[in-house]
């Protein structure tokens, strides 16, 4: 069983890394890595919000929206299904989530707080988080599985984004062509960096 | 010497600021520089008044290059020969080698020369010398059977997104010549994998004898049945250990002689070129690895589990990967510690790769450039522990 819940998690980090397998969640990776210490504050809440959202929304799909999910409340209901809401559902619960991690840290690092700025309650429109849940369900993960695969998907954002940080404040002196500075450059860098992560694809767990 | 240097006094005006060929003068500054020596002083600190300048420092790993290629250009002729059953001499065999060879060496330096020298052009600035590596080192990594075109496509894409979008030499984050060769290795898989493709065979006029696989050594530790022991089954195919040390295999052109590359790394540490802090981190950290790997083959186990780590070294491009790439002084790690770091990540990677993923028999290349990813990490955190160390100290 651990066993199990090991290669879950080392396939959501290094395997099927939901940003350079996927290209979730870009926007706020391209913004907000420009200095390593920012990227690991955002990096750790988006690991956090991950963890958490995740079996939430685990839970709100199995006992509400699933097909024959509500059939616990009332055998009546054996033939709801409200997997049409999945969506809405899902955002409403990542953000109520986000706002809980924005009070957090800004009772516990108001400097963090203030470098995030409106990144932090952008997590909650985060594709990768909401793409950590709908593969959650699409894959048909139990509790135990989307806890350990919310944690992975989140290990897997932070790592890039961190080395993402470290490599442009490397960079920082290159002679990048004007039309190419800023997002230009830092695309390119994605590019590389997800041929690099190739390296694990193909590996069977 | 002396009528030369008048030739290029002479002739400097011309391309100085506000003369009639300025637009050349990275191509002149090149030759001047490559020919004489140069008296031009960098414009900002910090200054190191040393008569090693950046061409000559290249021009070193070029000379450790030479045995390794050597051996390859004799190699891709045995091995031919080898495959049609045609007994030949030193002679044809180095020739046919150098017929196979030469024209991916031209190709790779120029049109990975024609992308440097545009850039240079354009921005305004010097030819890079990293270059005459980057061309050098590309072809070695390539079958001898690539088709050129594809050769010319992958060095353009490293020369170009790899190196000079950042700026050029010494700007890089990842090994350009790696870059190149992760390039062609995904976009023309069928030319770069398999066992096909190792021994250069002339389909039409060749016959090739009875029982020839081509697979490469690392291809057939692979395919050791599970339970098999790795090692006998490479034997039943002709593989032995002094055999893979010295070089007699199929494989990339200058990959394959763990002898010839060794000699290259001693020179490169004797002129303090190469950072022998990385090679010695990459073949431990493979040694580990591979260590570990048979401590955890059962029953049971993939075959390749049991796999000895002195054969994992000298095989396919593991030598070759930690002298002359791992070691790359720009996309490498910066610090003394991160280079420990760096290069034992990478053995341990370029292992685990060769074990555990059926994709790819071989781990080395990207294993060197996820690592070139993560190398400003390992600096960043390096760094930050010593500023931590000495701030405990000065309290």
């Amino acid at each position: 069983m651990l066993e199990h819940y090991l290669s879950l998690f080392v396939k959501a980090v290094f395997v099927e890394n939901i940003l350079l397998a996927f290209f979730l969640g870009m926007c706020s990776f391209l913004a907000v890595s420009k200095k390593v210490e920012t990227a690991i504050g955002l990096g750790l809440a988006v690991t956090f919000v991950m963890t958490i959202t995740t079996p939430v929304n685990w839970a709100i799909n199995t006992y509400l929206l699933k097909d024959g999910a509500l059939s616990w409340i009332w055998s009546g209901f054996a033939n709801v299904d409200l997997s049409f809401l999945e969506f809405i559902t899902f955002i409403a619960s990542i953000a109520a989530m986000v706002q809980l991690v924005e009070m957090v840290i800004d009772r516990f690092s108001p400097k963090l707080y203030a470098a995030l700025g409106i990144f932090l309650p952008l997590i909650a429109v985060n594709c990768a988080i909401l793409g950590a849940s709908l593969f959650m369900v699409e894959r048909d993960y139990t509790l135990g599985e989307s806890i350990v695969f919310g944690f992975g998907s989140g290990t897997g954002w932070f790592l890039a984004i961190v080395a993402m940080a470290s490599i442009r404040t490397k960079i920082r002196y290159s002679n990048v062509p004007n039309g190419l500075k800023g997002l230009g450059i830092t695309m390119l860098i994605t590019g590389l960096m997800s041929m690099a992560f190739m390296l694990f694809s193909g590996i069977q767990l | 010497m002396k009528a030369l240097e008048k030739l290029f006094d002479k002739y400097r005006p011309q391309f100085k600021k506000g003369g009639k060929y300025e637009f050349f003068f990275p191509l002149f500054e090149m030759t001047d520089t490559i020919l004489l020596w140069t008296n031009e002083r960098t414009k900002s600190g910090p200054h190191v008044r040393d008569a090693l300048d950046l061409k000559r420092f290249m021009m070193i790993v070029i000379v450790g290059l030479i045995p390794a290629t050597l051996f390859g250009i004799w190699n891709v002729g045995y091995q031919h020969y080898q495959a049609i059953g045609v007994a030949a001499s030193f002679g044809e065999l180095f020739t046919y080698g150098l017929w196979k060879f030469l024209p991916i060496l031209l190709v790779s330096y120029a049109a990975g020369g024609f992308w440097e020298v545009l850039f240079a052009l354009v921005r305004k600035h010097d030819v890079n010398e990293g270059f005459l590596v980057t061309g050098f080192l590309f072809p070695l990594v390539l079958p001898a059977t690539i088709p050129l075109w594809q050769v010319a496509v992958a060095i353009s894409f490293g020369t170009v997104i790899g190196k000079e979008v950042f700026g050029g030499t010494g700007m890089n984050i990842l090994n350009p010549a790696l870059t190149a060769r992760a390039f062609v290795f995904f976009a023309y898989p069928g030319k770069i994998s398999g066992d096909k493709v190792w021994t250069a065979i002339e389909p039409l006029k060749d016959k090739i004898i009875d029982g020839f696989s081509g697979a490469t050594p690392l291809a057939v530790a692979a395919s050791t049945p599970a339970g098999g022991n790795a090692v006998q089954h490479a034997a039943g195919a002709g593989f032995h250990f002094m055999d893979l040390f010295y070089g007699f295999y199929a494989g990339s052109i200058g990959e394959t002689s763990t002898l010839a590359i060794l000699i290259g790394a001693v020179i490169l540490i004797i002129t303090g070129v190469a950072s022998w802090r990385i090679m010695v981190a990459v073949f431990a950290g493979g040694y580990g690895a591979a260590l570990l790997f048979n401590a955890l083959a059962g029953d049971g186990a993939a075959g390749m589990f049991t796999l000895p780590a002195y054969y994992h070294l000298v095989m396919g491009g593991f030598a070759f990967g930690a002298v002359f790439m791992a070691t790359d002084p720009v996309s490498a790690a910066q610090t003394n510690t991160g280079k420990w770091v760096y290069g034992f990540l990478i053995g341990v990677l370029a292992i685990l790769i060769r074990t555990v993923n059926p994709a790819y028999p071989e781990g080395m290349m990207l294993a060197i450039l996820f690592m070139n990813l993560f190398s400003p990490l390992v600096d960043y955190y390096v760094v930050k522990a010593n500023i931590k160390r000495r701030l405990s100290r000065a309290q």
